[in-house]
């Protein structure tokens, strides 16, 4: 879980090209919308984009993106209970 | 009723963003391709914002922020830029994924940002500018549709300011792919961004008037050139006696240069010319930055060595005839005077 | 007749829905929407998501406007509408008057860049020339405006989805101040895959055929096509014996300032657009007979749109609808293509119907047309065009009161 949200940390920086944010900058329960890291229904559907290249997770629905994509831990969250549902 | 450049900033090859001047002597590109010297956009952008600017925006924004700033206003009455390329760069990125990845696992960035008014769209954003907002993207007119429209919103008397300016940027591609045009033989090809605060109130900084813009489409004749431009300017009750300095876009080009040959011997024989596309490279907005300069030239009374091109540099500068073509397609006129 | 008042003579349309004006209203007619499997633009996303395509391949929209078939579709399709809409004003020779001609695009000569880009990709000295050298969007409108004859003014604007309408204000613009005596304003859009595959990645394209203010709506259809009105100022109208089919009272734009790609959830900027533009017409609420609706058929979209209309019109909204359930989006098309229909509805009092509708938005205490009909006396009708980058448009066609 740590190795993974740390992962995604990097991954979330590079793809979202967060200049001046560092990966340990993002804390794992740090919201990653509005006051948090600032992000926006944009970067939502690039993180969508990044789920499916690194993960082959496919989210339909964009209205899901709220929820999925809180902070890296819910993210991660989410990414393990895929993972163990296709096992 | 008289329209002020009450505000003017710009994006070049030179460091205009940040001196504000012409250079007292033309700097020796030992390139064909000249690139912009970009500002350091964090005084203007919020960094959150930066990370999904292509060149194109970041030159267009600070060139608008300048212009603003120098004009001291906050929010425009009305923003309008013109554009011909558009968001080259996020196109190309789009594009080139959007085919090496088969259609698959796209994102929007590239895309959003691709669109032709992202500039405007941007600087209102960035302003929360809810007024009037426009963008002219028509080759080689790009720049001389923002003034004309700006100027019929101005005359129509709603609105007393209004943001205008122009932007283009050359990327790897274009480069490429104008250059297999032959375009870049004789000149080198530029980039940049220009705007202007334009009032119909003068204001502190104003740098001069804006008298008039037109443009002629596709003309058949250098006659035909040089019978419009003796009707623009009585159009504004001017002479050609009355004009103090031509300004030409030449570009050494010589088939493009005869037609300001032609003009600068036929319709103003006696006149100095300066020139421009030597500091700034030929693109299809580059006629925006040829109005900087004019407006900067009457604003300091002064023509330096580093644009003059024939004649001797005038005495008095009052009023200023910028005569341009993109392409020897897209003619047009634009003359400023003292405020 | 008072001066500076701007006259509508004509229209032209080319789109999913028909190939000129006549056609598009027997479809509405026969509730005949446009959506249907891609067969002239080739993409992977082929069987995932309907597309409103012009009926006719390039050699037959080549034919008919007299171009060459191997320039960008955008152009065809540019031609062939602003054709039809300069022969509908009966105007006679065109190189009798200072015409503009003002064409909004959204992607330029893209359909052949694509091809080309392919090519250029693998190697940057290949890829034919001729495939990108209209890739601009002012390549587009010089190909239609060369053809037809018109060079006293050629513009072209490029403001997202509401391109067109712009291009119509500018066009009044222009007539207003006597720079021309005649306009013909509106715009073309082919569909490409550049715009496909970018409006997927907003995951905003339904797969179906598009619901605008439906509550079960799910995002919208791409469309291709053209449109455009011939305007004429007082000083011409009055030297013509033609009866015009209606006045351009009001337009006004407006930026939402709120996002790059999402409307504001009240829609102030389209709430700005519409009350400006209205009040240039000098009308209020109560006089406006129908609304032709942005209504692309997102949830977003259509929610902005609607809460502004209620503020706006409050509970006396007129009849509206959205003929992009028709139409699909034609992105910097659907603003001209909307206008000559917003246009005919005052000419013909017609109401269009917007197809696929069955439930009520919740959000909203107003729900479309959903039949068309005709004989109704239209004495306002507002069009809207709402876009990217905060861009947002409303025009309002009025019928002349003696």
């Amino acid at each position: 879980m740590e190795n993974l949200m740390a992962t995604l940390k990097a991954q979330i920086v590079e793809q979202l090209n967060l200049q001046e944010v560092k990966p340990e900058d993002i804390g794992d329960d740090m919201p990653l919308f509005k006051d948090g890291l600032g992000l926006d229904s944009i970067d939502a559907l690039e993180l969508i984009v990044l789920l499916q290249q690194h993960y082959q997770i496919r989210i339909a629905n964009p209205e899901k993106g709220p929820e999925i994509f809180h902070s890296v831990r819910t993210i991660a969250d989410f990414i393990t209970a895929h993972q163990q549902q296709n096992k | 009723m008289n329209i002020y450049i009450n505000g003017t900033g710009c994006v070049s090859p030179l460091e205009t963003a940040v001196e504000g001047r012409l250079p007292s002597a033309a700097p020796l590109y030992d390139n064909i391709r000249l690139k912009a010297a970009e500002p350091d956009y964090k005084q203007w952008i919020d960094i959150k914002m930066i990370r999904r600017m292509s060149r194109v925006i970041k030159m267009g924004v600070a060139a608008a922020q300048l212009s603003l700033r120098e004009a001291g206003i906050q929010k425009p009455e009305g923003i309008i830029t013109g554009t011909a390329y558009g968001c080259l760069d996020d196109t190309g990125v789009f594009l080139t994924k959007m085919i090496n990845q088969q259609e698959e696992m796209l994102t929007p960035t590239a895309f959003i940002q691709s669109t032709h008014n992202t500039v405007a769209g941007q600087i209102a954003l960035l302003l929360e500018c809810h007024a009037y907002n426009n963008t002219f993207v028509h080759k080689g007119f790009s720049f001389e549709h923002t003034l004309i429209d700006s100027i019929m919103q101005l005359r129509e008397g709603k609105i007393s300011n209004i943001l205008a300016g122009a932007m283009d940027e050359l990327t790897n591609h274009s480069f490429n792919i104008l250059s297999r045009f032959n375009l870049f033989k004789h000149t080198a090809a530029g980039e940049g961004a220009a705007c202007f605060v334009l009032s119909t109130e003068k204001g502190p900084n104003a740098v001069a008037k804006l008298k008039g813009v037109s443009v002629l489409y596709k003309p058949g004749s250098y006659e035909e050139v040089a019978a419009d431009i003796v009707g623009f300017l009585a159009a504004y009750n001017c002479s050609q006696e009355d004009i103090d300095l031509v300004i030409t876009g030449r570009n050494g080009d010589p088939a493009g240069d005869a037609w300001y040959e032609h003009v600068e011997n036929n319709v103003f024989p006696s006149l100095p010319v300066a020139r421009f596309k030597h500091l700034c490279g030929e693109y299809p907005t580059a006629s925006a930055f040829g109005t900087w300069m004019a407006g900067r030239i009457i604003a300091s009374q002064e023509v330096t060595p580093a644009v003059l091109f024939k004649g001797n540099a005038p005495s008095a500068i009052k009023k200023v005839l910028l005569y341009n073509h993109h392409d020897a397609s897209h003619h047009s006129m634009i003359l400023l005077s003292i405020c | 007749m008072s001066g500076n008042d701007v006259w509508v003579l004509g229209g032209g349309v080319i789109c999913g829905i028909g190939n000129n004006v006549r056609e598009c209203i027997t479809s509405f007619r026969q509730m005949k929407p446009g959506m249907a499997t891609m067969q002239y633009l080739s993409s992977t996303h082929r069987d995932s998501f309907p597309v409103v395509e012009v009926k006719a391949d390039n050699a037959t929209l080549a034919a008919k406007s007299g171009l060459p078939a191997h320039i960008s579709r955008t152009a065809l399709l540019s031609a062939v509408a602003a054709k039809e809409a300069w022969e509908s004003a009966q105007l006679g020779n065109i190189r009798e008057y200072r015409v503009g001609l003002v064409s909004a695009n959204t992607v330029g000569g893209m359909d052949k860049t694509e091809d080309f880009f392919a090519e250029y990709l693998q190697d940057n000295q290949s890829g034919r020339l001729r495939d990108v050298v209209n890739h601009e969007c002012g390549s587009i409108t010089e190909l239609v405006a060369d053809a037809l004859g018109i060079r006293h003014h050629v513009s072209t604007i490029s403001t997202a989805c509401s391109s067109s309408a712009n291009a119509i204000m500018y066009g009044a613009r222009l007539l207003r101040n006597n720079l021309v005596d005649v306009v013909i304003a509106g715009g073309t859009d082919a569909l490409t895959r550049f715009t496909l595959n970018g409006f997927n990645t907003l995951m905003i394209l339904d797969q179906q055929a598009c619901r605008p203010f439906d509550d079960t709506r799910t995002g919208l259809n791409l469309g291709e096509g053209a449109g455009y009105i011939v305007m004429v100022s007082d000083a011409i109208a009055q030297k013509m014996d033609i009866k015009p089919w209606c006045k351009l009272t009001g337009y006004a734009n407006a930026n939402d300032a709120y996002h790059q790609t999402a409307s504001s959830p009240d829609g102030i900027g389209n709430y700005l657009a519409m009350q400006q533009a209205m009040e240039m017409a000098g009308i209020g609420p109560e006089d406006m007979s129908y609304i032709n609706l942005h209504g692309t058929g997102t949830l977003n979209n259509d929610l902005s749109e609607g809460t502004a209309i209620q503020r706006l019109f409050g509970n006396a909204v007129p009849p509206v609808s959205s003929t992009k359930s028709f139409t699909g989006h034609t992105l910097g098309a659907s603003g001209g293509i909307e206008a000559v229909f917003a246009a005919l509805a005052v000419k013909e009092g017609y109401l269009y119907p917007n197809a696929q509708f069955s439930h009520q938005m919740k959000e909203l205490s107003f729900s479309p047309v959903t039949t068309f009909s005709e004989g109704n006396v239209i004495n306002n009708v507002m069009s809207n065009s709402f876009g990217f980058g905060g861009n947002c448009s409303s025009l309002v066609f009025s019928k002349e009161i003696s």
